[in-house]
């Protein structure tokens, strides 16, 4: 498994992947690129059902470029006779694993859903609306990104498990450079992760109003702020807020759409939701097709009194 | 400079798909089918950049069916030069069109390969990493930005942290995400025009690429629906109904 890092700390996905791992059976190690991973292995090495982590530290691993890992990844995959490769199906996993399983000369199992065998498993196509059951060729190894908002995170270890620095003689190459990221700070949870979160739609009607009408019913909840796509598109948040099927695939306990008409591409990406509440003008809104609760209305009403009285 | 952009055809993005009872797939027959709206904007971002004058000649690339010349027009129309169809009737999973599109990579020598993310029929999501990888050549995906100086190509790309901006060295695979740009309406001339424009064939078989192996796709099912909620009339109900379900 190849485990995603930031700034020192280990992706909340990593342990929704060693739960899929898990269903797959057998051991479990999770291997991290870094300029220096043993810290971030180490909370690798806390997930349970991890059998060991591994850290690979290079000075060309600061930055996760894919055309970077991709040898390493392929150079450990061969030289430890792994029979899985997998990583988180979010857009680290999805830009380096394909190149992998090329390199690897093995067709990908994209967005893993569900754990049948070693070999069989389910995965959405046509943003979810429907789903097939795959087999894949077990040799030389089963290269497969998992869906996160599918499976739950593993717990903690009662006892961590080793860590280990291991190094590759994988040639890297030097066309592609990292050159910035801009990231949105927030103090708010995480979107991908969050179990409650709240979402607006074109109908907040601009970046103010979206400001001003979703974030006190996120404080309130303690719930990260999401968006659909016309919402992104009209510029009243920023593209990495975008939820559904080419943005983020997200299962909330609770999720709230305010202003959203439920989109078949927006549906894709909340179908794992727990509780969903609609909050839409339109009663004819697709959202209110999927919702466990709608309430048809202005929500620059409804959404400030639910925040208040919430 | 040369762009190649390969085209998918697909079950039109507003079409509601029906599983077939018998669990062997999605229904295509009689349905609508366009090109891969991400390929479109893939098309519209190779045309800018010769309107631009950064590009010269740009060509189309499909690989599929012989319907697929129907999606060839659309990328002519958009204004490809030419194209190329890899004919292949059976279904293409994503290795054996990546090695297609790089024996057509391979002949045709282009400095930018440009294709979407994501077909939105089988959603997976590792055609262009792939051509990237067998080219040993760099891949930018998910580009929301393309700037193209010299050898060189600075893309910014739509990551889940936010926006991530590379340098790549030409020649570059870059997969393009929806807010790259809003591909332009056909017009009728340039759709007549397109008739007249070359298509090349060819064949996996004359490329050197095996069809065999993959996934062996088992079944296919409809997703479980989720039951139907209830509707409150006030904020009130609403909040009881949370409380109810131990989520406030």
């Amino acid at each position: 498994m190849v485990g995603q890092h930031a700034e020192g700390k280990l992706d909340n996905g990593v342990a929704k992947v060693v739960c899929a791992a898990k269903a797959v059976g057998g051991d479990i190690e999770v291997v991290v690129f870094a300029t220096a991973g043993a810290a971030v292995a180490g909370q690798a090495a806390a997930i349970e059902g991890v059998t060991k982590a591994l850290h690979v530290d290079r000075a060309e691993n600061e930055h996760p470029l894919a055309a970077v890992l991709a040898p390493q990844v392929v150079a450990l995959a061969k030289a430890g006779g792994y029979t899985h490769v997998l990583a988180a199906g979010n857009t680290f996993g999805k830009d380096l694993l394909p190149r992998v399983a090329a390199l690897l000369d093995v067709q990908q199992v994209s967005d893993v859903m569900a754990v049948h065998s070693t070999t069989s498993f389910d995965r959405p196509i046509y943003a979810g609306n429907a789903i097939v059951t795959v087999e894949a060729m077990a040799a030389p190894c089963v290269v497969a990104t998992v869906r996160l908002a599918s499976f739950q995170a593993a717990g903690t270890a009662g006892a961590a498990a080793p860590v280990e620095a291991v190094s590759t003689d994988a040639q890297l190459p030097a066309h592609t450079r990292f050159v910035s990221l801009a990231a949105q700070k927030s103090e708010r949870p995480d979107l991908q992760s969050a179990t409650r979160v709240v979402s607006g739609g074109r109908a907040l009607g601009s970046a103010e109003k979206f400001k001003e009408v979703m974030e006190p019913l996120a404080d309130k909840l303690g719930a990260a702020i999401g968006a659909s796509r016309a919402a992104v598109d009209s510029g009243y948040c920023a593209s990495d807020m975008q939820v559904g099927q080419t943005g983020k695939i997200i299962a909330p306990e609770l999720y709230v759409a305010c202003g959203i008409s439920g989109a078949i591409q927006h549906l894709a990406g909340i179908k794992d939701a727990r509780t969903i509440v609609a909050i839409n003008k339109d009663p004819d809104a697709p959202i209110f097709e999927v919702a466990d609760f709608g309430l048809v209305g202005d929500l620059f009403q409804l959404v400030p009194e639910f925040a208040q009285k919430a | 400079m040369k762009a190649l952009v390969s085209v998918k055809r697909v079950v039109d993005y507003n079409v509601r798909i029906q599983v077939k009872p018998d669990g062997s797939g999605v229904a295509t027959d009689g349905v609508k089918m366009s090109m891969n709206p991400f390929d479109e904007i893939a098309m519209e971002e190779a045309v800018r950049l010769k309107e631009k004058g950064v590009v010269s000649e740009i060509v189309a690339v499909t690989v599929g069916s012989a319907k697929c010349v129907e999606t060839l027009r659309t990328a002519l129309a958009f204004g490809a030069d030419r194209a190329i169809h890899v004919v292949e009737e059976g279904e293409v999973q994503p290795l054996v069109a990546a090695k297609a599109l790089v024996a057509v990579c391979g002949k045709e020598n282009p400095d930018l390969f440009l294709l979407g993310k994501q077909a939105i029929d089988d959603d997976a999501n590792q055609t262009g990493q792939m051509v990237a990888a067998l080219l040993d050549r760099p891949q930018a995906t998910f580009a929301s930005k393309v700037e193209i100086a010299g050898t060189k190509a600075t893309v910014t790309r739509e990551v889940d942290a936010g926006l991530q901006t590379i340098e790549i060295d030409l020649p570059a695979v870059i997969t393009v995400d929806l807010r790259l740009n809003e591909p332009r309406y056909l017009k009728l001339p340039d759709i007549m025009k397109a008739k007249r424009k070359p298509v090349e064939n060819t064949t996996l078989g004359d490329l050197g690429v095996q069809a065999a192996g993959g996934l062996k796709i088992v079944k296919t099912a409809s997703p479980a629906a989720r039951s139907k909620g209830v509707m409150v009339k006030t904020v009130d109900e609403l909040i009881a109904g949370l409380k109810n379900k131990g989520l406030l």
